[in-house]
């Protein structure tokens, strides 16, 4: 039996490109911070948002994603994803893993 | 839109016509297909006539007659689909078109300057664009390393002094 | 803070004149404001996407990644050190080399582009159509100019074409990218077969020389060997014939499917006799109209930038001795040069462990050192993601060899089962499906005994983190391919491919491995063989012997319990 499956929403800030999380009404650096949506209809809602904010040029390419929430931790279900929270696997000292 | 030609703005004197639409009185502009359909018709009216190309429409299928025509309008669907770059070339050399060439469609002030050097001498732009847009966007670039239509001497030639 | 440098050597390379210095400059503006526009807005996200990928620009898995443009693969001394200096002002401290003989920084902030093209520029640099639509910048063999084997040095024709497709106001928004590569020796080693459009420099029948054109190569999702489409190209023709390619590229591509897109599907569509007809009825256009002939003056003004540099006579033509790791290194890192007593040093960036390709701001320092000490202020980028030294002195391998084991650079591994390709993968790029990187490392680990990598031979592992082929997959002896089974990481084996004048596309095995399994496949082929080989055979000669049936059983054959 897997865990059920939650959706997050990322993005990346466009001045930067660092990779954001959806919380409430703003974004956040770390995954772990991020809001988890239950269900569809709340997660496509959370994009829609998203999508209308881009007119704002604070974020690019806003996407779900899917996580499991196992033993009180989040984790994304997709090796990309997991690599995209935490940095490069074969450079432990850059990206989110290094400020960690 | 407004109608930017030969470096000002300019009065749209051509009427769009659709494929199943009458013909008004003075300058029309139709699809190739209407073209191919009516072409002794519309050759004989002794007005100004433009076609408008499609992207995928090569300007040699218009033949002997594009010398014909007062106007070729060349659309940018997409744009990111640059064949009318190669159209608007092709029209100014092998076709020896020296009619109007429009730029119309989904193109960036960012391709103004290509569009130019590859022969397009009018553009229905928004009605945002200002002059001022125009003659930046020709001159963000001085030089040039490729011939093209527009006849300008290339940076080999100013190197060599010709 | 930086040790002071050694005064910088010039190498015989190409130089800006006043006008290509204005034009990258105005370049470099012009992005600037596209950016500008950007950030406030006025241009969509859409609409910024193939503008700032034109000027080299990605938003990647992490950050933005900034590609910079290596033409052909030549850099000097004050170039590295600018990179260097970038890669620590404006990036994380390091840079990679790519399959494409460019640099690409990882980490980098939109808003300080504008400021690393200006700091390009002051070196002669740009970001100019390293990705996007367009032409890209232009590859070359990394010996050029320094081996024996070669008819002329490729590289002024190079620059012709550099400048030739820079901002080419027709063929910036083609239906796909548009790589080109140029050659001058039999032995090819700039992948030219594998190339959308590819220029060999040739001698006819009448010892005038001249240039054979290809087309329609390349890997990705449907690889194609490149098709010859004409044989000799008299020289002051060339540029014209390259637009007609071009030109009817432009025209009669597909736009309705981006998978079908690049000119390999087009010419492959039509067949190769239908788009030399094509081709030809476009060159005979532009060759009448005159406007693209190269005269005579400009090659021979280009090619005085790299000419030959003054190489001393008199040296030893013979390599030192200096100890068993040097003697290692000279097997597979020296190759012979044109002038006697001169040789050309390759440093692999494949040290057993190491990112594949990967350079950091202080390594990048020491190299542009040793370049203006030993290898007069020059080094090459090749297409296995490694550097050369192209005109150092016999007499001073030694101490380049202990230089470089200082920088730990010194793997005595140049076209060995360790000298691994990969692509960046998941770990960085954003549409890649598995990653490469830790796969090429455990490979090298694995293979890390030396004696039993010169046991091999050559061997060349090619590692692509998708379908899209950036590590050259289609084209190693043993290549590898990333996918992704259902979110998780799957490897599948290619056998057979080759990227040299031999050139051909690996065939896939079959079913692929996971992530832990595909280094110990690995070894079970390379059993094979090592058993079944004859002498003188090296794997991708034995392969095509055999055929695929013994590796596939033996990769499938786990081991006992």
């Amino acid at each position: 039996m897997s865990a059920p499956v939650f959706k997050m929403l990322t993005a990346n800030r466009l001045r930067d490109g660092d990779v954001l999380y959806r919380k409430g009404g703003g974004w956040v650096l770390t995954l772990a911070e991020a809001d988890l949506y239950a269900d569809a209809p709340a997660a496509e809602a959370a994009l829609a948002q998203a999508e209308a904010e881009l007119a704002q040029n604070i974020v690019v390419a806003p996407y779900l994603f899917d996580v499991r929430q196992e033993d009180g931790a989040v984790r994304p279900v997709k090796e990309r994803e997991i690599i995209r929270a935490a940095g490069p696997t074969v450079r432990p000292d850059t990206g989110k893993q290094a400020t960690a | 839109m407004k109608l930017l030609k030969h470096g000002a703005w300019a009065q749209d004197t051509f009427t769009p016509v659709a494929d199943d639409a009458a013909l008004p009185h003075g300058a029309v502009i139709v699809s190739l297909t209407r073209f191919q359909k009516d072409r002794e018709a519309l050759l004989e009216r002794n007005t100004p006539l433009g076609v408008r190309l499609q992207s995928h429409e090569n300007p040699e299928l218009l033949g002997d007659d594009v010398n014909r025509l007062s106007l070729v309008a060349l659309e940018f669907p997409k744009f990111r689909d640059g064949r009318a770059f190669s159209w608007a070339r092709l029209l100014r050399t092998r076709l020896g078109f020296t009619g109007e060439i429009r730029a119309v469609g989904d193109f960036l002030y960012d391709q103004i300057n290509y569009q130019r050097r590859v022969g397009f001498d009018a553009w229905e732009v928004p009605d945002r664009f200002t002059l001022e847009d125009f003659q930046r966007a020709l001159t963000e670039m001085t030089n040039v390393y490729q011939p093209s239509t527009d006849g300008r001497k290339t940076i080999r030639e100013l190197r060599a002094g010709i | 803070m930086n040790a002071p440098f050694p005064a910088p050597v010039a190498p015989n390379m190409y130089r800006y004149d006043e006008f290509d210095a204005r034009f990258v400059g105005e370049r470099v503006e012009q992005f600037a404001g596209q950016v500008a526009r950007r950030l406030k807005g006025e241009l969509t996200e859409d609409q910024f996407k193939p503008l700032r990928l034109m000027n080299g620009l990605y938003l990647q898995l992490h950050a933005y990644m900034l590609r910079v443009a290596v033409p052909y693969g030549t850099l000097s001394s004050r170039q590295i050190r600018k990179l260097a200096h970038i890669a620590r002002t404006y990036d994380k401290g390091f840079g990679h080399f790519t399959t494409r003989q460019n640099l690409q920084f990882n980490w980098i902030k939109l808003v300080d582009v504008p400021a690393i093209l200006r700091e390009l520029a002051d070196v002669e640099m740009h970001c100019i159509q390293t990705s996007g639509n367009c032409v890209r910048n232009v590859t070359a063999d990394q010996f050029a100019g320094a081996t024996p084997e070669e008819i002329e040095d490729p590289r002024p024709l190079a620059e012709i074409i550099r400048q030739w497709s820079s901002l080419h106001p027709e063929f910036v928004f083609l239906a796909r990218k548009f790589k080109i590569a140029v050659g001058a020796t039999p032995h090819d080693r700039a992948a030219l077969q594998f190339h959308d459009m590819a220029v060999e420099v040739v001698r006819n029948a009448e010892g005038r020389v001249g240039y054979k054109v290809m087309a329609g190569g390349g890997m990705g999702r449907t690889p194609y060997i490149a098709h010859v489409m004409r044989e000799f190209v008299e020289r002051e023709d060339i540029l014209a014939y390259l637009e007609a390619v071009l030109r009817v590229y432009n025209q009669d591509s597909r736009r309705d499917n981006i998978h079908k897109q690049r000119i390999k599907i087009l010419i492959n569509a039509i067949g190769p006799e239908e788009m030399r007809r094509r081709v030809d009825r476009e060159f005979q256009e532009l060759k009448r109209m005159g406007t693209l002939q190269l005269p005579r003056e400009e090659l021979d003004r280009i090619t005085a930038y790299f000419a030959p540099p003054a190489f001393e006579t008199g040296l030893p033509d013979t390599l030192p001795e200096a100890g068993p790791d040097f003697a290692n290194w000279t097997r597979t890192n020296v190759h012979p040069h044109r002038a006697p007593g001169y040789a050309i040093a390759t440093i692999t960036l494949k040290t057993i462990g190491q990112v594949p390709g990967d350079c950091s701001a202080e390594q990048l320092d020491v190299i542009a050192d040793i370049m203006d000490e030993f290898s007069l202020g020059e080094v090459r980028v090749t297409h296995e993601q490694n550097l050369v030294l192209p005109h150092v002195r016999k007499k001073d391998l030694p101490a380049i060899f202990a230089k470089l084991q200082e920088l730990d650079f010194a793997a005595p591994n140049a076209g060995l089962i360790t000298d691994i390709i990969a692509c960046p993968g998941l770990d960085y790029c954003d549409l890649a499906n598995a990653r490469s990187i830790p796969v090429a490392q455990a490979i090298a680990r694995k293979f890390a005994d030396l004696d039993r990598q010169h046991e091999i031979g050559e061997l060349k592992i090619k590692i692509s983190g998708c379908i899209n082929a950036c590590g050259h997959h289609h084209a190693g002896h043993i290549g590898i391919l990333g996918v992704d089974k259902k979110g998780v990481e799957f490897y599948q084996l290619l056998l057979g491919g080759s990227g040299a004048e031999d050139a051909s596309i690996g065939e896939i095995m079959g079913p692929g491995f996971g992530e832990h399994d595909i280094a110990d496949a690995v070894e079970r082929v390379v059993g094979v063989y090592l058993a079944q080989r004859r002498p003188e055979e090296r794997f991708l000669d034995t392969y095509r012997r055999i055929g695929m049936a013994p590796f596939k059983q033996a990769a499938f054959q786990k081991e006992a319990a």
